[in-house]
């Protein structure tokens, strides 16, 4: 290398940097040079020039900066941010994430107990509610991610099995435990019901209805008053027993055990609930993956046309799909109505299928791990939003985190996809191997419809 | 010509026949793209059908398996031995699609959903476009073909969540099975990798194995010879007289590979405009002035002066496999 090509990049980096200054200094001129008030008679002209010229040099420094250090350099500093991480590492990771993940979901509660004494209570709601959405994300993964039918209704399923609780609560008095296998198998149906009609459509098309059935079962909820109570919502939905104890002050389970009464061991024991009935999702979706029913849920993904020239039912497949990513919405659905003890409509707005199909396709789909991870970074960073109270120190006691939090969480989505448009895990497993188990690149997987 | 040879008897598509077309019509609109076709396809043979691009061959392929519902006619698949007229007339006059009868069953196919043809009547297919699972393994792309016996042996998926052994062993023996497909087509080594990373010519060697994989008693195949180089022709003919031979598979096949239809094909059906102008052994079709006319897209009169004209061996040149962009796929 001789000085000839450095002093040309230097002196092109200037003469780009000095466009840009000229630019902002024309620009600015009339928004940060010169400011109007309404005065005696008219407006009265102040001039800022100070903070004119520091813009204009702001903005000469950092193209500067900016051209010899990345867009015309050599070597720019920013190669290094893209190259992912090593094999090795990479595979350590893989191998490892799901059950570290695993064992920390195991200990989490008391893991939260022991570092935050005064907030547990918090955390482990917070907890909770992660989990209920790493369920749904698994239980929508079957639909969206394996069978490549864009679901845009997931949140009616949620919905019937939160509902079919809550009633079969009010109008038979039934338990929770008995309760959550009915609403699984009521979501189910209603899946077949409504998908029936419906997985005739293809791609937007199918998108569209799902969307449209999404709603109709909202409404429906709202505008039912004799049976569902409408806008009014459904309260009292019992709470779930330990083995016929119930969590209350006296004669419940803290005396059986001889503990002292604590309104923790609901909590503790709703997470262990929700995490037994995610773990029941992700196990049945890991194991159905590698049967035929899996296999063909994939294969119908990458080409129907094939599919069906193999001799495969498209329509029950779909079906299937569809009924079984519903069955685990209702398992989620009547958890939420426990957890809760009041569901109304207005729970199962559009906006949760959106969060929903949101982890999915930021976890990736078809990744299981990928659900959890978006689950976290998306439901637990709007929490952690809410709760930055430093920020007020820094920008006053009028700053408000919250109205910023969709906006910082829009940037962030749109980061990630920018960094990883197929999602955060975007390989895919194959579900049988013959000799050598190879990754599969996302580019080469299929999206499926109405992507 | 045609007369001769159908009352002498002697071909095997006359007495032994695995599908017969009879009276096929397929109408689009006001589009008649194939007419009154009829044609055998003769068990244990490699049929080609032929004909110049637009000729309605791929139209043909879609009605045999069921991707279109044709207008008019009847597509008559046996799986026994012999013609057996009377149990598919008799079949024709239920309205039933099959009659099951042991192994020695027959379908109507014209009466059958897309899928159904496959899983019954055991009519396999390939396509024109190749139609693979690209984000799938090759030995993936294998499983899903058999896809029906699997869902079988794991009792409607109850049983493979259990895990129970009947489905570990029916799993083994598909891989088992996909394994011994890979090798015939020379994708062994390549099981474990993506479809779509597959060159060309293995991708269609791969579509052919997958066919294979439903087990079928007839394998309809989409110019499987297009694209590939002259080695991968010849490895492909001898695949495909192998199927034959040792696999009790009769072949209908839709090629414009002229080398690989006369080498390899027993029969030779030829269409034009939607309806057969020839039906014969390679040899006697090959010298049929009215395919001859109908390849140069010259009258019948003038076939001579046009070959003089340039001199050589027409049919070998009147297509490549480049130009075969077909109307009408699915």
């Amino acid at each position: 290398m001789t000085t000839a090509p450095s002093t040309a990049r230097m002196a092109d980096s200037v003469k780009d940097a000095a466009i840009a200054a000229l630019l902002v200094a024309v620009l600015g001129f009339f928004f940060l040079a010169l400011r109007t008030d309404i005065g005696t008679g008219g407006l009265d002209l102040t001039t800022r020039w100070g903070l004119w010229f520091i813009a204009i040099a702001i903005t000469f420094g950092v193209r500067l900066a900016l051209n010899l250090f990345v867009f015309k350099a050599a070597r720019p500093v920013t190669r290094g941010i893209k190259v992912t991480a090593p094999a090795g590492l990479t595979s350590f990771v893989g191998r490892f994430l799901g059950p570290f993940l695993l064992i920390l979901a195991l200990c989490l509660p008391f893991l939260l107990m022991a570092l935050f004494p005064n907030r547990d209570r918090q955390f482990i709601d917070l907890a909770i509610l992660i989990m209920t959405y790493v369920m749904l994300g698994w239980g929508l993964n079957i639909v969206v991610g394996l069978a490549g039918l864009l679901d845009l209704g997931y949140v009616a399923f949620y919905a019937v099995g939160a509902y079919s609780f809550a009633l079969l609560a009010q109008y038979f008095e039934i338990g929770f435990w008995t309760a959550v296998p009915l609403a699984g198998l009521l979501a189910a149906l209603w899946g077949i019901i409504l998908g029936y009609p419906v997985l005739r459509l293809r791609g937007d098309y199918l998108a569209i209805v799902t969307l449209a059935f999404g709603e109709i079962i909202r409404v429906v909820l709202l505008n039912w008053y004799d049976f569902t109570g409408g806008p009014d919502g459904i309260s009292g939905i019992p709470k779930p027993s330990f083995f016929g104890l119930d969590f209350s002050r006296t004669g419940g389970f803290a005396e059986f055990f001889g503990l002292d009464y604590d309104s923790i061991h609901r909590f503790i024991y709703l997470y262990y609930i929700i995490l037994v009935l995610a773990l029941i999702t992700n196990f049945v979706t890991l194991r159905l993956r590698k049967l035929p029913i899996g296999r063909a849920w994939e294969a119908l993904r990458e080409d129907e046309i094939a599919c069906r020239s193999l001799g495969i039912n498209t329509t029950n497949t779909k079906l299937t799909a569809f009924s079984i990513g519903a069955m685990f919405a209702g398992f989620a659905g009547s958890f939420f109505a426990t957890r809760q003890g009041f569901i109304s409509p207005e729970s199962f707005t559009f906006l949760e299928s959106a969060i929903i199909l949101a982890i999915v396709v930021l976890g990736g789909l078809g990744s299981q791990v990928g659900v959890v991870i978006a689950s976290v970074v998306m439901i637990g960073g709007i929490e952690v939003l809410r709760n930055l109270g430093f920020l007020k120190e820094i920008f006053g006691p009028d700053f408000e985190p919250t109205q910023y939090r969709m906006l910082i969480f829009g940037l962030a989505m749109v980061l990630i996809m920018v960094w990883k448009p197929r999602g955060i895990i975007s390989s895919r497993n194959p579900s049988a191997v013959y000799k050598e188990r190879k990754k599969i690149s996302s580019d080469m997987v299929a999206q499926g419809e109405g992507h | 010509m045609e007369t001769a040879m159908t009352t002498t008897s002697a071909h095997n598509w006359d007495h032994n026949v695995v599908l017969s077309v009879e009276h096929l019509t397929m109408r689009f609109g006001g589009l008649v793209a194939v007419n009154d076709l009829s044609f055998n396809v003769g068990r244990g043979d490699i049929t080609a059908l032929i004909g110049p691009n637009g000729a309605g061959k791929t139209t043909v392929f879609n009605c045999v398996t069921g991707f279109y519902k044709p207008t008019e006619g009847r597509i008559a698949m046996r799986h026994g031995a012999g013609l057996q007229a009377d149990r598919i007339e008799a079949l024709t006059r239920t309205g039933r699609q099959f009659d099951d009868d042991g192994d020695n069953r027959v379908f109507l196919l014209e009466r059958m959903p897309d899928f159904e043809i496959s899983k019954r009547a055991k009519v396999a297919r390939t396509f024109q476009n190749i139609r693979l699972f690209g984000g799938m393994t090759a030995l993936e792309n294998l499983l899903v073909a058999q896809h029906n016996p699997l869902m079988i042996a794991s009792s409607m998926t109850i049983g493979g969540i259990l895990n129970l052994p009947g489905y570990r062993k029916a799993r083994a023996e598909a891989i088992d099975f996909a394994a011994y497909w890979l090798e015939k087509t020379g994708l062994i080594d390549r099981a474990d990798d993506p479809a779509a990373d597959l060159p060309y010519g293995a991708q269609r060697r791969l579509e052919i194995a997958r066919a294979m994989c439903i087990r079928p008693h007839l394998l309809c195949l989409d110019e499987p010879a297009a694209g590939l180089n002259p080695r991968e022709s010849t490895e492909l003919n001898e695949l495909l007289q192998y199927i034959r031979r040792d696999h009790d598979t009769s072949i209908l096949l839709i090629e414009h590979d002229m080398g690989v239809v006369m080498e390899i094909s027993d029969h030779v059906v030829v269409l034009d405009y939607g309806q057969k102008i020839a039906d014969g052994s390679a040899e006697d079709v090959k010298n049929d002035p009215k395919v001859i006319s109908a390849y140069l897209g010259v009258d019948e009169d003038e076939v001579a002066a046009v070959e003089e004209s340039i001199d050589m061996p027409v049919i070998h040149h009147a297509k490549k496999p480049s130009e075969n962009g077909e109307g009408g796929q699915p």
